[in-house]
């Protein structure tokens, strides 16, 4: 049978951002998989040269659109582990909620794209009208549903509005009680069950050769790795949490355990309200006004975990108004770049998607 | 792990297509959208009357999607620029940074966020007080105090404390370190507002900018662009370019002033000469005589003199200076400062002429015939009386005469006035304060305590004097009665016993003319065995005679000039300084450069006809 050539995005139903995908199938099966990067990229990192270090926290964001937080956080430590700044203890714990709430959202957005490959659209519908609420709490506290542009060197941008607490923990219960719905209709769900469980398996020496981390690595090769563990930032030593790990990896247990780490999330939240203490959520980064802030000279590389695993910048300062250079370790780019040409070829075609979905891909912090 | 199958399980999911739906109708999203959240950053609304167009928007931008468009109904006025910031939604990421740092917090943003037009340029709105979309009038994001992205307080100025200052004429302030020098420029948000109303428009910003980057010397080049007395000008200038500065809005002006006199004060003496040399040409071109030493004769001094005239500068004092030598006490401004600017004076070839007053030793006529031009500046020597009961009494001492006679004592060239153990100072402004605190100083100096009262028609927020003015003098022990008016001096046995007072209700009409309203219920006596009278300086038109003054139009003893202090009726003649605006450091630099550059258009224009 002949090789055919296949266009899997950059405008596909099944695909994360707009990366594309060159698929060469024979029959069903996928022989050769070629990724065409460079659909989504606009230059972050040379950008965030020619902003100041505040303008940095507008285009941030950017590098991942369904987990824009971790940006801001690790840009944020990075500078002010630079800078040598003490931010405030309160701001460390609502950094910490604001982690967790956004880890959700992007658990929610991954599950939810279960759908389209395995046809349940109604996943999808439910994950967004949930997440539609959250990105209204985000609104509430930082102005914003999906940029919120709230964690700044130096602490957070301003003070939580009053009442949000109960807002937040309300939102929490209520979702509590639909995990079971969301349960009963993907994982006890027989179709979509014949299409995750031992399918697109992930290898502990893939994770080993390509330098796989978050959920992937953990699932595979059963070290609970997780930054918040191994090197906790924010105030990730004072919560108590599990992070799940399994030593064999299909695209069930990928799946399962984004539910396992939703329901961690809600309990560091929890906590963390509970620890919160009073007082000032940030101090100044550095004296004068935002346009006049500088950095003195020096380097570092900050990582926090990112709902796909370690997501890191390496950032240089020359002491000047603006980064000398900001490199991105995307949490995706190995697997979502070299992994895709190396061990996509041997799924099927239909399972594409799915390979995408769950191996845990975000494509602007590969093309960035 | 365990595995659950169930093929009925997802059918539970139909109970909620009897629920209804959390969905929007699409149709309803223009005209009746989903209303936002508190905080939401929706599309801007500003106060425009509020607005003060600095731009500080349209710098932090991180998209450049604001630019300061020129509103033609705005007038150009003090302390505004006549520009409002224009967003350009086609770029805009709504991040609100542009809200945290506005100046005059007139910059919010509304719940407005759906904008839908085929028409790109609606993209481009001047925000006003509302947006003309669903939720553009309910208030949404609007910045915090953490929030602010400007920085509202000063560096600290370390400064002798007032029981010690009063001890002795040191400078009570005594200047920024480098460390404190750069935080407090790294505040200005460059927005030139201080430079339109600086009158010598020094070019404010950029020596700013220079102490933040550490550069001394471009420093200096941009200050004696236009104003070649910063040492001068960074001590006791009237400073109404902090009066206007955009951060005051909110917060603490930024120390203009005090960066002036940082870089002064840190310049070494090497890259002085440096800079100052370089723009000065051979003499060569004419010679022009200038009439007083003081600012205004020194700024025009300066500039002649760099454009390559031979100049000669008259004092009728033995130093010049004039009231910075002769009036300022040392404690605002060591000798050593002023110094400094003038010996750089003398260095490029300035030749002073001391002691010789025109008028008496030379003649205003012998002038116009030995020079291609004449420069008077001659200030506002004599203090202006008051007439009071008993106001001739010889303890009625007046402000201008004591002030040079103190100053002249504490660089010990004279005898210490002879001060009472209780004084009265009558007046309310920068002079009257000078006046009453060094007669503190000698006070404490000859009896080791003070008492000094200072009265004045203005109530203390009112007052013309500086504020650090008054927290200083008040710091030292000076007892301020401020909203009383003096009636008349009382004597006992030929002896000043006291001050007589009266309430005053208002010093201004609603024209805001001088026309103060007494209360003569409530009268009351200030003691003292001395009165300061310290209500205004005069000029001294000796040198006029009658024939010039049939040509030369004085307007309520101001010399009246055109743009370029040219006196009208004798073309050889300019004017600047004191005898023109009145009393004002600044305003004299700022004549004196102007004057000096009419000077040479005329001359130039003069040698081309001839």
């Amino acid at each position: 049978m002949s090789e055919v050539k296949l266009f899997f995005g950059p405008q596909h139903p099944g695909m994360h951002g707009n990366a594309s995908v060159h698929l060469y199938v024979e029959g069903d099966t996928v022989k050769k998989a070629r990724l065409v990067p460079g659909m989504l990229h606009r230059g972050f990192e040379k950008s965030m040269e020619n902003h100041t270090w505040m303008g940095n926290v507008a285009l941030i964001p950017r590098v991942c659109v369904a987990e824009p937080d971790i940006n801001e956080m690790v840009f944020a430590q990075g500078v002010e582990a630079i800078a040598e700044i003490d931010i405030p203890e309160r701001a460390h714990y609502i950094r910490m909620i604001i982690m967790e709430m956004t880890r959700i959202l992007a658990h929610m957005m991954s599950l939810g794209a279960i759908s389209s490959p395995t046809g349940l659209y109604t996943v999808n519908h439910w994950m967004q009208a949930d997440r539609n609420d959250m990105m209204d709490i985000f609104e509430e506290i930082t102005g914003h549903r999906v940029y919120h542009m709230y964690i700044v060197p130096g602490g957070v941008r301003r003070e939580l509005p009053p009442g949000i607490e109960k807002r937040i923990l309300d939102y929490f219960t209520e979702f509590e009680r639909r995990i079971p719905e969301y349960q009963a209709l993907v994982f006890e769900n027989p179709t979509i069950l014949a299409r995750l469980k031992d399918n697109i398996l992930l290898p502990a020496e893939v994770v080993w050769e390509l330098g796989v981390t978050g959920i992937g690595m953990r699932s595979a090769v059963g070290k609970p790795y997780d930054v918040r563990k191994v090197t906790p930032y924010a105030r990730y030593d004072q919560v108590e949490f599990e992070v799940p790990v399994a030593t064999y990896s299909d695209a069930y247990t990928r799946s399962i355990f984004k539910v396992i780490e939703i329901k961690e999330s809600i309990r560091i939240i929890r906590q963390a309200f509970d620890m919160m203490p009073g007082g000032k959520v940030n101090v100044k980064m550095a004296a004068g006004n935002a346009l006049k802030w500088t950095v003195p000279k020096g380097q570092t590389y900050s990582a926090v975990e990112s709902a796909r695993g370690e997501f890191g910048y390496y950032i240089v300062s020359d002491g000047k108004t603006q980064p000398y250079r900001i490199a991105v370790r995307g949490a995706s780019f190995p697997q979502g770049f070299l992994g895709v040409e190396r061990y996509m070829p041997g799924v099927r075609l239909d399972d594409a998607p799915l390979w995408y979905d769950t191996m845990g891909v975000c494509t602007p912090e590969i093309d960035r | 792990m365990e595995i659950k199958k169930d093929l009925f399980s997802p059918l539970k999911a139909w109970k909620y297509a009897f629920k209804t739906p959390v969905s929007f109708p699409m149709e309803d999203i223009k005209d009746r959208p989903r209303e936002s959240q508190d905080n939401a950053r929706g599309f801007h609304i500003n106060d425009l009357s509020k607005c003060i167009g600095c731009g500080a928007c349209a710098e932090i931008c991180p998209t450049e999607a604001i630019v300061m468009v020129k509103r033609k109904d705005l007038e150009e006025k003090e302390g505004e620029h006549p520009e409002r910031p224009t967003m350009d939604y086609g770029r805009c990421c709504f991040c609100a940074m542009c809200v945290d740092i506005c100046t005059s917090g007139s910059l919010k943003m509304s719940k407005a966020y759906v904008l839908n037009t085929p028409d790109p340029q609606k993209l481009y709105v001047m925000p006003e007080e509302s947006f003309p979309a669903p939720g553009g009038d309910i208030l949404g994001y609007d910045k915090t105090p953490e929030s602010d992205l400007l920085d509202l307080k000063r560096a600290e100025m370390p400064a002798v404390a007032g029981a010690q200052a009063k001890k002795s004429f040191v400078e009570i302030l005594k200047g920024y370190s480098m460390e404190q020098a750069r935080a407090e420029a790294a505040r200005c948000i460059g927005c030139e507002i201080c430079v339109k109303t600086c009158p010598a428009n020094m070019h404010i910003p950029e020596y700013i900018d220079a102490v933040w980057q550490g550069d001394l010397a471009e420093g200096l080049a941009q200050m004696y662009k236009t104003n070649p007395l910063p040492g001068i000008c960074g001590s006791i200038c009237t400073h109404k370019c902090e009066t206007v500065c955009a951060i005051g809005k909110r917060g603490e002006p930024v120390a203009i002033r005090w960066l002036k006199r940082y870089i002064v004060d840190n310049a070494p003496e090497a890259m002085y000469e440096e800079v100052l040399m370089a723009p000065v040409s051979k003499p060569g071109q004419g010679r022009v005589a200038v009439v007083g030493g003081g600012a205004a004769g020194l700024s025009a001094s300066y500039y002649l003199r760099t454009m390559g005239y031979q100049v000669d500068l008259y004092e009728a004092k033995p130093l010049v200076g004039g009231v910075a030598r002769y009036g300022v006490p040392a404690y605002r401004l060591p000798d050593e400062r002023l110094n400094k600017d003038v010996e750089l004076l003398e260095k490029i070839g300035v030749k002073f002429l001391v002691n010789t007053k025109v008028g008496q030793d030379i003649t205003l006529d012998a002038l116009h015939d030995q020079y291609d031009a004449v420069f008077l500046a001659s200030g506002l020597p004599q203090s202006r009386a008051l007439k009071l009961e008993n106001g001739d009494h010889p303890d009625v001492r007046y402000a201008m005469p004591f002030l040079a006679a103190a100053r002249d004592y504490q660089r010990g060239a004279g005898e210490m006035p002879d001060v009472a153990e209780k004084a009265v100072v009558i007046g309310g402004g920068n002079v009257a304060f000078d006046v009453a605190r060094t007669i503190l100083r000698l006070q404490q100096k000859k009896y080791g305590h003070s008492h000094v009262s200072l009265v004045s028609l203005e109530t203390r927020d009112i007052l013309p004097a500086d504020l650090e003015e008054i927290e200083e003098g008040e710091a030292e022990g000076l007892r301020c009665h401020c909203g009383f008016g003096p009636q008349g001096i009382e004597l006992f046995q030929g002896k000043i016993r006291g001050l007589n007072t009266v309430k005053c209700l208002s010093v201004f009409d609603e024209k805001r003319n001088f026309c103060p309203v007494f209360d003569p219920e409530q009268k009351g006596m200030i003691e003292g065995s001395q009165v300061y009278v310290a209500v205004g300086q005069m000029n001294e038109h000796t040198y006029f005679t009658p024939e010039h003054l049939e040509r030369i139009a004085l307007k309520g003893g101001k010399v009246q000039v055109d743009d370029w202090g040219q006196v009208k009726g004798a073309p050889w003649l300019f004017a600047g300084g004191d005898i023109v605006h009145g009393p004002d450091m600044i305003h004299g630099i700022a004549d004196g450069h102007k004057a000096a550059r009419g000077i040479d258009v005329y001359l130039q224009s003069r040698s081309e006809t001839a």
